[in-house]
């Protein structure tokens, strides 16, 4: 793990970080003095950096939640407590904290709280695009746009500084491009001031019990203290005069980037007004553009929030302006990349840009490299093994997790799919009027802890007749091996080891437990669970077999170990192909299976799967 | 030429984090403003890892257009496939490492049918260079990327970035137990050519 103790310093520095880097050094500036959160990306380096400080000098306290709903809970009452708090998440984490979320502007947080977004145009590596500016009209809710690393470390800054002035919260939503962007940064001094640790919580400084009648004087609250912003939002723009009279065009994010490097193609520029503070908008800024312009552009990533704001303005102040949004559903799609942007912009005003040059067209093209499971992942074993297990009509429901991968080809396992911890809900619906297809899901061990016990407490209190698997590997990976409850140690230090086994024995459903190595024995409970009637968990168990080589190649003693197939014995079957799929296979161009030694970890979990038993450890041990 | 876009790629696990952040790092030392953006994410197991690198004056975003990469790195011929086919312009450079990775549909089809004439003949298409990669006697299959990186340096690729530049990166980025290990096979290949 890199060091990150640079953002302690407390001299102004500059230096080449990441986004997510970049606003931990705005947390620790701010005097942000709780920070919580559940892994997800583009947001987990945020807590890379976080874990690359010294724990005894990092001047705030951190965890990892078990949800995103708890953890803004976490992060609210610290607030109210007095201390300047911070939740981050990913995009469609919100949802589940949505609950909670939604309450926070009705309530005077002491401390003040910025609520991080990373919001994922494109759906890089979450199951929607949602645009969580939606959320920001839905609980009155202001929101800072930041475009690069500098503007992320300068909004969180100016978010803190209008939280804590106003006791309110703040979004600053970043999305994935911007996260992970790295351009040099330009940071402040750092003071180290000392903390106030007195528990400031007041009940009596608000109302904090939003109760039938109790709810309109906190909802007033929030819309004055969100009708408050306008001048911050007026200061926020960023126009760049063109000195074009005819057309222009309003943007922000890191749209305005890909805007920016687009014009190296225009024959004549557009004005631009680039909006900081997006919600709620600088209406006095919009109006003069529009007002000094004949046609404005919206250029929007994902849905038409402002183009319906602006829209609104320009018609109560009866402007003549011709504004332009959104024209098909491919601009409501995707991030908007600079190639992406060059299309709209043509497409609206086709002599501004000069065409793109394309290259040559190549006649070949390289065949499709999805995501797939490491070499030796237990889910491979499970999925494998399972499949054995499930007739050809019954169902299999999916969840969210490295596992969600077992959809793909070969194993095709896990037919439909939510969000974390949906299964168990989903599969008692498809038990419903259903006597001829068995059902069965699959669910990982950290979703269980996020959002899976209610569906699996359901599926008892109302008899629900379907399988789970948990697809135990004892970390949350597929966002970077993050602990979770059942870990037994948090973000800091060891805690008591929650076992979801005994979690649901404690409901006193039947459990019946395997590693998924042994995959005759796993085909065979999933079987006999799937022939049960009434709701039955079985516990695929092996551990994450990434993080497990990872650390294993950090110790002096380690020596790499690879299978090795017998060619002499191989009577090309190619189970271990197209069935088992593990990536460290190799297919010579004459038909032959061989290993490809930098993949292979030599787990031996495939030896088993060769009908003609050609696969074994190899006996000269790699090289390292 | 105002600016120079490199778009470096490979499979999960190969060590494209490292070379990017190399590269980066070298551009900001050689004083050049930089630009970037890796991926993350579930994208990392198994699939096509990509990042894109922006070295120069008058750039914004760290993202860059199809077929407008100057440079391509890959390290895998699939990738290097790939990456040309989407990102590289006419008359730009692919520098690959020739290993391959192959992906599901490949061994499924249970023939392989991508080598080095491949990549040749596609780029002669757009009449690019390319720079072919191989090392016999690799002391670690996870130098692969340092190999690149010594090619790179050797050939100039990157015009602006010296040799010294790489080394000053590299010595910042590697624990000194792997650094000594890694700056010997790349002074050995900055030396052969």
């Amino acid at each position: 793990m890199p060091s990150f103790n640079f953002l302690l310093q407390k001299d102004p520095f500059s230096r080449i970080v990441m986004g997510n880097t970049a606003i931990v050094r705005a947390m620790v500036e701010s005097g942000t003095r709780v920070v919580t959160s559940y892994p997800g990306s583009p947001t987990p380096e945020i807590a890379d950096a976080i874990s690359g400080m010294n724990p005894q000098d990092r001047p705030f306290y951190f965890e990892f939640s078990t949800n995103e709903k708890v953890a803004t809970e976490v992060a609210f009452g610290a607030s109210i407590n007095g201390h300047l708090s911070c939740v981050f998440f990913k995009s469609v984490g919100l949802n589940v904290a949505a609950d909670s979320f939604v309450q926070l502007s009705h309530m005077v947080l002491k401390g003040g709280m910025v609520v991080v977004l990373g919001d994922d145009p494109g759906a890089n590596s979450s199951q929607n695009e949602q645009d969580n500016r939606h959320y920001a009209h839905l609980s009155y809710t202001p929101v800072l746009e930041p475009a690069n690393p500098q503007e992320v470390y300068d909004m969180y800054l100016q978010a803190a500084d209008i939280a804590t002035k106003k006791q309110m919260p703040v979004i600053l939503r970043l999305t994935t491009h911007v996260c992970h962007a790295k351009s040099r940064v330009e940071f402040n001094e750092w003071s180290n001031p000392p903390m106030d640790t007195t528990p400031g919580f007041d009940p009596t400084l608000a109302n904090y019990i939003p109760i039938t009648n109790r709810v309109h004087p906190m909802k007033r609250m929030a819309l004055e203290k969100l009708d408050s912003l306008k001048p911050d939002s007026e200061k926020s723009v960023f126009k760049v005069d063109n000195n074009n009279r005819e057309r222009g065009i309003i943007t922000s994010g890191l749209t305005f980037l890909s805007l920016m490097d687009t014009l190296q193609y225009a024959n004549h520029k557009p004005d631009i007004l680039k909006l900081g503070m997006v919600y709620p908008i600088p209406e006095q800024a919009i109006k003069d553009f529009l007002s000094s312009h004949k046609e404005v552009k919206i250029l929007e990533e994902l849905d038409n929030i402002l183009e319906k704001d602006i829209k609104a303005l320009a018609f109560d102040s009866s402007i003549k302006c011709r504004i332009i949004g959104k024209s098909g559903f491919d601009d409501w799609q995707n991030e908007y990349t600079p190639e992406k942007v060059h299309s709209i912009i043509s497409s609206v005003w086709p002599d501004m840009l000069a065409k793109r040059p394309e290259p040559e067209k190549l006649s070949v093209s390289a065949p499709p490299r999805p995501a797939q499971m490491c070499p030796g992942c237990g889910h491979r074993s499970a999925f494998f093994a399972i499949k054995k297990a499930v007739g050809v009509e019954d169902i299999t429901v999916a969840d969210i997790g490295c596992h969600t991968l077992g959809f793909l080809p070969p194993y095709n396992m896990g037919q439909v799919l939510l969000c974390m911890g949906a299964s168990p809900g989903i599969g008692a619906g498809l038990s419903l009027f259903n006597d001829k297809r068995k059902v069965l899901a699959f669910m990982g061990d950290s979703t269980f802890f996020h959002a899976g016990a209610a569906g699996v407490i359901n599926n008892i209190f109302n008899n629900h007749n379907m399988t789970l698997i948990l697809m135990e590997n004892g970390t949350t990976a597929m966002t970077g091996h993050q602990n979770h409850p059942g870990v037994g140690h948090n973000f800091d230090e060891i805690t008591q080891k929650i076992s979801p086994k005994a979690v649901f024995e404690s409901y006193g459903i039947k459990v019946r437990e395997v590693d998924t190595y042994q995959q005759a024995k796993l085909t065979a409970m999933v079987k006999e669970s799937m022939d049960e009637d009434g709701f039955n968990v079985v516990i695929a168990r092996h551990p994450c077999m990434l993080k497990f080589t990872r650390e294993q190649r950090r110790k002096t003693s380690f020596t790499p170990k690879t299978v090795t197939v017998d060619q002499s014995s191989c009577d090309h079957n190619y189970t271990c192909i197209s069935s088992f799929g593990c990536p460290s296979f190799f297919i010579t161009d004459e038909g032959n299976v061989t290993i490809n030694e930098d993949l292979c970890i030599g787990d031996g979990s495939c030896i088993q799967t060769c009908p003609s038993d050609a696969i074994d450890f190899s006996r000269n041990k790699k090289e390292k | 030429m105002n600016f120079h876009n490199i778009y470096i790629t490979g499979v999960g696990g190969q060590g494209i984090g490292l070379l990017s952040e190399t590269m980066l790092l070298s551009g900001d030392f050689a004083g050049l403003d930089v630009r970037a953006v890796d991926t993350h994410g579930l994208a990392q197991r198994g699939g096509t890892v990509e990042s894109f690198l922006r070295l120069g004056k008058n750039i914004h975003s760290p993202l860059i257009a199809p077929g407008m990469a100057d440079l391509v790195i890959a390290l895998e011929i699939n990738e290097a496939l790939r990456g040309m086919d989407k990102y590289l312009r006419n008359n730009g450079t692919l520098i690959y490492y020739d290993t391959q990775w192959q992906p599901l549909e490949v061994r499924l089809s249970r023939k392989s049918t991508l080598n080095e004439d491949v990549i040749n003949t596609q780029a002669k298409i757009r009449n690019c260079n390319v720079h072919r990669v191989f090392v016999e006697d690799l002391p670690d299959t996870r130098m692969q990327n340092v190999a690149i990186l010594g090619t790179i340096a050797a050939k100039k690729l990157v015009e602006g970035i010296t040799p010294e530049h790489y080394i000053q990166a590299l010595s910042q980025l590697l624990k000194p137990s792997v650094l000594k290990g890694n700056l010997e096979v790349f002074n050995k290949i900055l030396l052969k050519k």
